[in-house]
Order: C-alpha cells, then sequence, then structure tokens
C-alpha cells in the first residue's frame, strides 16, 4: 500500500505570530519555523500500520518554504520511506484552494496514492479543509476530522467526534482521512533514523515541474488578500471593587455573558 | 575550535523532546520518592540512548563520544542523575562490545542496548576506592566456573540490573591480577545490600553487591584472565567525560533557572537583573561552563581518534567539567536566595545530584594525581 502523508511547517504555537501588514502575508521571519504537531500524528496512524505490514510505502508531502526540508527530515527520521517538497516563489501566500489544486497535483506526480493522510487542520491558518480540498480535486471520498482510525488492506473507517455523539464512518480505498489531535501519540524518533533519515529521498518540485500555475496568473481560481489590518489593542475589561458585594457581581457578569 | 553538525543538532534535539516530555516533569517526585523509572529507561533504550557509541552490529547507535557528550548534557539537563545512570549503563554495554567475544556480544548487547537490561558496573570495595588496584573480591577457577567471593560498594542500578561487570582477582600480581567477569543476577550466591541513604542521586539505587560462593562460568569472563584492570581504566576515559557532561547539563539547567528567576524577582524596587554583581554572576557561570564544555569536548575528539594523550585529557577535562558544573549549581542556589533552598524550585536538587560527580569515576584529587605524576614523571 502507498500513502501520502500531508504535512505543513508552521510558525512555533508557543511563540507570537505575526501577519506582515504590507503583503498580508505570514511574517515567517517573526517566530521559528516548526513542524506542525499534528503533521506526526498523521505520520504516526502511518506507521502503525506499516508497522503490521511491511510492503507499505509513506511519503511525506510538504508545500511550503525552502526551509521545510527540516520538518520533512524530522517525519523522515520517525520512519517514513521518502518525502517531497513542493515549493516556488509564487506560491507565497497561497490560499486553500490553490494548496489544494497544487497538493492534489503532487499526488498525481507522486504515482497516486491508496491512502492520503492529513491533520485535521494546521495550527496557522486552521481553515481545516485542504483534506476535503485535495479529496475534491482528486475525486476521493473523504473522511474528515477523525479521532480513531482503522486502515484496512482495502478499506480505511473511524470515529468522527460530532455535536452530540460520534460518527462511525468507512469508505473503500483510495480515500483521504484527516485525523485529529485525539489519535495516535507520535513515537520519537530514535538515533539510527536520524541518521538513516538523511540517505532517504527527499525530492523538490517547482510548479513547473508540476505543470501548475500560481500566482497573478492564477488569480480566477485562487483569492487574493486586498488588505491587512492589525489586531486592534485588547481593550481592559470591567474591573470590580470588593464592597462585598463582588462574588454576586461577578456571577451575573458570567451569567450575562453566557459563561455560565 | 568546534562546531556542532547538523546530525549531532538533530540528535540532540531528539533527545530533548524526549527528555523534556518524558523526564524532567517527573525528575523531582522521583527524587523526593528514590523512584527508579525502569520503564522510561525502557523508552530511552528505544530512542538509542541504551548503547549510544556501542557498534550497530549488535544494536548500538553506532555514533562517537563526541555525539555522547552532546547527548548526556542534554539529557542532564532534565535530571543529572537519570543521565548520569544511562552514563554507568553505557559504560557497562561497552564494555561487553569491546572486550567481548562475538558469542558474547550477541548474546548481551542486544537487550542492553535497548535497556530491557540494565547493567552495573562493579570496581569499588568498601576497603579499595581510589585505590583500585587493591581490590580484594577474589574469583577461584573450579572446573569451567569461577567461585566469587566479596563485596562491591556504591554500585549503581544495584538490586534492579540485569548484569554485573565485575572486576574481581585471580591472582596476587596487584593491577596484573584482576580479571573482569559478567555476573547475572539470579546467580545464586549473589545479593545485595540495603538502597544507601544518599545526599543525591536519588532516583537510582545504590547498594552494596555481594557475593558469597557466586558460581560464573569461565565462559562469562571478558577477555583473559589479568585484563580487568585495564578493561577498567579504559572504560573510566569514557566515563570520566560522560559524567563531565552530565555535571555540564546540571549546571547548564541551573544556570537558565537563576537567570529566569532574576528577570522576574524584584528587590530594592526593581528586577534583580539591575544589580550588577548579580548579572556578573550569571556571566561568569555561562563563562566558565562553555569552557568546560569545549574542553570536555576536546578530551572526547581524543578519545574518538584514541590519541595518546586521551588518558590526561580525559582526567583534566573530569575535573573542569564536575567543579565547574557543581560551583554553578551551587552559585544559582544562592542567587535563588531562600527559594533555591526549596525543592520544588529544582535546584537543591541538582547541587545535591552534581555533587558526588566530583567524588565518583575516579575522585578529582586522583584526577589531580593523574595530571602531576604525568608532569614529574616526564
Amino acid at each position: 500500500m502507498k500513502i501520502v502523508v500531508l504535512a505543513k511547517q508552521v510558525p512555533d504555537t508557543w511563540s507570537d505570530r505575526k501577519i506582515d501588514l504590507e503583503s498580508g502575508m505570514l511574517d515567517r521571519a517573526a517566530s521559528e519555523p516548526v513542524p506542525d504537531e499534528i503533521n506526526e500524528r498523521a505520520l504516526e496512524n502511518a506507521l502503525q500500520f506499516k508497522d503490521a505490514n511491511k510492503d507499505t510505502e509513506i511519503v511525506v508531502l510538504v508545500m511550503g518554504p525552502e526551509d521545510a526540508t527540516k520538518t520533512l527530515r524530522k517525519l523522515l527520521s520517525m520512519g517514513a520511506d521518502s518525502a517531497v517538497l513542493v515549493t516556488d516563489a509564487s506560491l507565497a501566500g497561497s490560499d486553500m484552494v490553490q494548496t489544494a489544486r497544487v497538493l492534489a497535483a503532487a499526488i498525481e506526480k507522486i504515482g497516486g496514492a491508496d491512502l492520503v493522510v492529513a491533520g485535521n487542520e494546521a495550527t496557522d491558518g486552521r481553515g481545516g479543509m485542504i483534506p476535503a480540498m485535495v479529496a475534491e480535486v482528486l475525486g476521493l471520498p473523504v473522511l474528515p476530522g477523525l479521532d480513531a482510525i482503522e486502515i484496512g488492506p482495502d478499506r480505511v473507517s473511524g470515529t468522527a467526534g460530532v455535536d452530540g455523539g460520534s460518527l462511525q464512518v468507512s469508505s473503500s480505498l483510495p480515500a483521504v482521512v484527516s485525523v485529529t489531535e485525539k489519535t495516535a501519540e507520535p513515537r520519537f524518533p530514535n538515533f539510527k533514523g536520524i541518521m538513516a533519515a538523511k540517505k532517504k529521498p527527499l525530492d523538490t518540485w517547482s510548479l513547473a515541474e508540476l505543470g501548475i500555475q500560481a500566482g497573478p496568473e492564477a488569480a480566477s481560481v485562487r483569492s487574493v488578500m486586498v488588505s491587512a489590518t492589525a489586531r486592534p489593542p485588547k481593550q481592559a475589561g470591567p474591573k470590580v471593587a470588593d464592597d462585598g458585594t463582588a462574588a454576586s457581581q461577578l456571577a451575573e457578569f458570567l451569567a450575562a455573558n453566557r459563561l455560565i | 575550535m568546534y562546531q556542532i553538525t547538523e546530525d549531532q543538532r538533530a540528535l540532540v534535539d531528539a533527545v530533548r523532546d524526549f527528555a523534556t516530555e518524558r523526564i524532567a516533569p517527573h525528575a523531582l517526585d522521583w527524587d523526593a520518592e528514590k523512584h527508579f523509572p525502569v520503564d522510561v529507561l525502557a523508552e530511552a533504550g528505544e530512542l538509542g540512548l541504551g548503547g549510544i557509541y556501542v557498534g550497530e552490529e549488535h544494536g548500538g547507535a553506532g555514533l562517537d563520544r563526541k555525539d555522547a557528550v552532546l547527548i548526556f548534557e542534554e539529557l542532564a539537563k532534565a535530571d543529572p542523575a537519570l543521565s548520569a545512570y544511562i552514563s554507568i549503563h553505557n559504560m557497562v554495554v561497552w564494555m561487553i562490545d569491546s572486550f567481548g567475544t562475538d558469542e558474547q556480544r550477541a548474546r548481551w548487547v542486544p537487550d542492553l542496548a535497548t535497556m530491557q537490561h540494565l547493567g552495573s558496573y562493579c570496581l569499588t570495595e568498601p576497603g579499595a576506592g581510589s585505590d583500585a588496584a587493591s581490590l580484594t573480591t577474589r574469583a577461584v577457577r573450579d572446573g569451567d566456573d569461577y567461585v566469587l567471593n566479596g563485596v562491591k560498594q556504591f554500585i549503581s542500578g544495584a538490586g534492579t540490573s540485569e548484569y554485573y561487570v565485575v572486576m574481581c582477582r585471580t591472582a596476587d600480581t596487584g593491577s596484573k591480577g584482576i580479571s573482569t567477569l559478567v555476573v547475572h543476577k539470579d546467580t545464586p550466591g549473589l545479593s545485595f545490600g540495603p538502597n544507601e541513604k544518599k545526599m543525591g542521586w536519588n532516583t537510582q539505587p545504590t547498594r552494596q553487591v555481594i557475593f558469597e560462593d557466586a558460581r560464573v562460568p569461565v565462559a562469562h569472563r571478558l577477555g583473559e584472565e589479568g585484563d580487568g584492570f585495564h578493561i577498567a581504566m579504559k572504560g573510566l576515559n569514557g566515563g570520566r567525560i560522560n559524567i563531565g557532561a552530565c555535571s555540564l547539563g546540571g549546571g547548564q539547567a541551573a544556570l537558565e533557572k537563576a537567570t529566569a528567576y532574576l528577570k522576574e524577582r524584584t528587590a530594592f524596587g526593581a528586577p534583580l537583573t539591575t544589580k550588577q554583581s548579580l548579572v556578573f554572576d550569571l556571566a561568569d557561570m555561562a563563562t566558565d561552563l562553555e569552557a568546560a564544555r569545549t574542553f570536555l569536548m576536546r578530551a572526547a575528539d581524543a578519545l574518538d581518534r584514541k590519541d595518546p594523550d586521551t588518558v590526561r585529557l580525559c582526567a583534566m577535562a573530569k575535573k573542569v567539567a564536575t567543579d565547574t558544573g557543581f560551583d554553578a549549581a551551587n552559585k544559582a542556589l544562592q542567587l535563588h536566595g531562600g527559594y533555591g533552598y526549596l525543592h520544588e524550585y529544582g535546584v537543591e536538587k541538582i547541587v545535591r545530584d552534581l555533587r558526588v560527580h566530583q567524588i565518583l569515576e575516579g575522585s578529582n584529587e586522583i584526577m589531580r594525581l593523574i595530571v602531576g605524576r604525568m608532569l614529574v614523571d616526564a
């Protein structure tokens, strides 16, 4: 079986993240780029299948800046077989539609996949639509937001949490699934994996190699940021001075804001 | 002089991720409860921490001593005492891998390298510490066995470890009459003393290992009869570098805690970082640690290259790194004021853990003896 795992390099979740107001794009210099944590859970699900089915091939796929090879090396050190980075200056500021088109084209160039596994959403954009969009472009079924996943030789199934309950879903392969942080606790890469990772294939593709247009030429199929403003500074909240009624004032405040 | 390679950076990042998640959050509890986390050690084994500089043939990670310095320092930032135990275990596995026959290596190394089995190193005796060549634990040949009698003192991991690499006397010819036996924990006649009550290193058990007519197959001997002292001393070169790295990690962690504390603590109307003498303390700690780190890497490089100057450099670097690490931790405690004396701040634990590094793997006085003798005898 061939599994493609989608991954992303994001600004460090634990540091300040900034938008460059001139371009409307993420200011990548403002914080350290790190592998998104959900990548590793997506990969772990694939690796657990590979542990039991040695003839499984796992390819990790990233669209991002050139230094995203760092994220790919980490995933290779965990046990993925090969990696592909799609990088191109004209991809900067891509929206979800363009990202999905590029990822789908890359999956086709890889030679297709029996299963595509992605995290449910990245910690930076938090759109959460990429897996479904990639499935749409590829004409595959999608099982989104799975809290648990079971991969079989010709089917994938899982559990997705919904308001007031959970759904048992399954699909024949090929298919696209996205997983939440409730799935597989990722393994730590071991020293052998780290040393082996540098010998594994890591291909870098440009848009020309995928035969895809981006940037202004593709304006008809992508959104364009026209302006950006900084988030207004937070207003100070009301202060409660305790004149003996503070507790009831606090309770009223919480009730009025539907917090209790 | 040296720069960390991309590979080394990746190794250290992996160790940091592991240590931050699996070790650091528990280190204070393990210290207070004297808990030896064998489950976490098994996880460390999966990472490759059980046979860092052991060849890949039987499951080691095949890295070098410079890599090991970086790895032990990183582990020690989370817990110097557990890092130190892992370093002792690595010395044991390395000894078996370096001096064992192919059959012995194939039999013992794989489970030790994954830390499914733990190892202990038995050199010191109640009456023989710095003067290791005077050890009296005796192995008497009887057919295909040795009959082993004697007591080993201050043995890390004793009672829990599966295998004990024991230095013992097979002839009354001083250092030339010492041999090395690998003893399994279930050997009849092998027993252990109570877990010692110690100043630090509480997360690893320390017990006497007692042999009373313990029969050990001759096939469990590493090398030839009389090779033991040579094996012990070879092991200690690397042991000294490793324990130095553990001290640097502890000292570095203490420095980072002290820096954070001075930034947030105010006195006399301003943060403590406005007091220049205190910032000078931080600067001195950072500078001394960096100097020791550079020296330690030089000694590790000598060991990797089998440089003839290895013994001298390892002895010097052990003294510098363990003194520097302890001094940094002790200074960090002082900078924390009364809070530094509280367990929950984590600084006094580092001081207690690092104190013993100045005593073991050859006391720092013995390090000076080694260096001094070389000067005088030259």
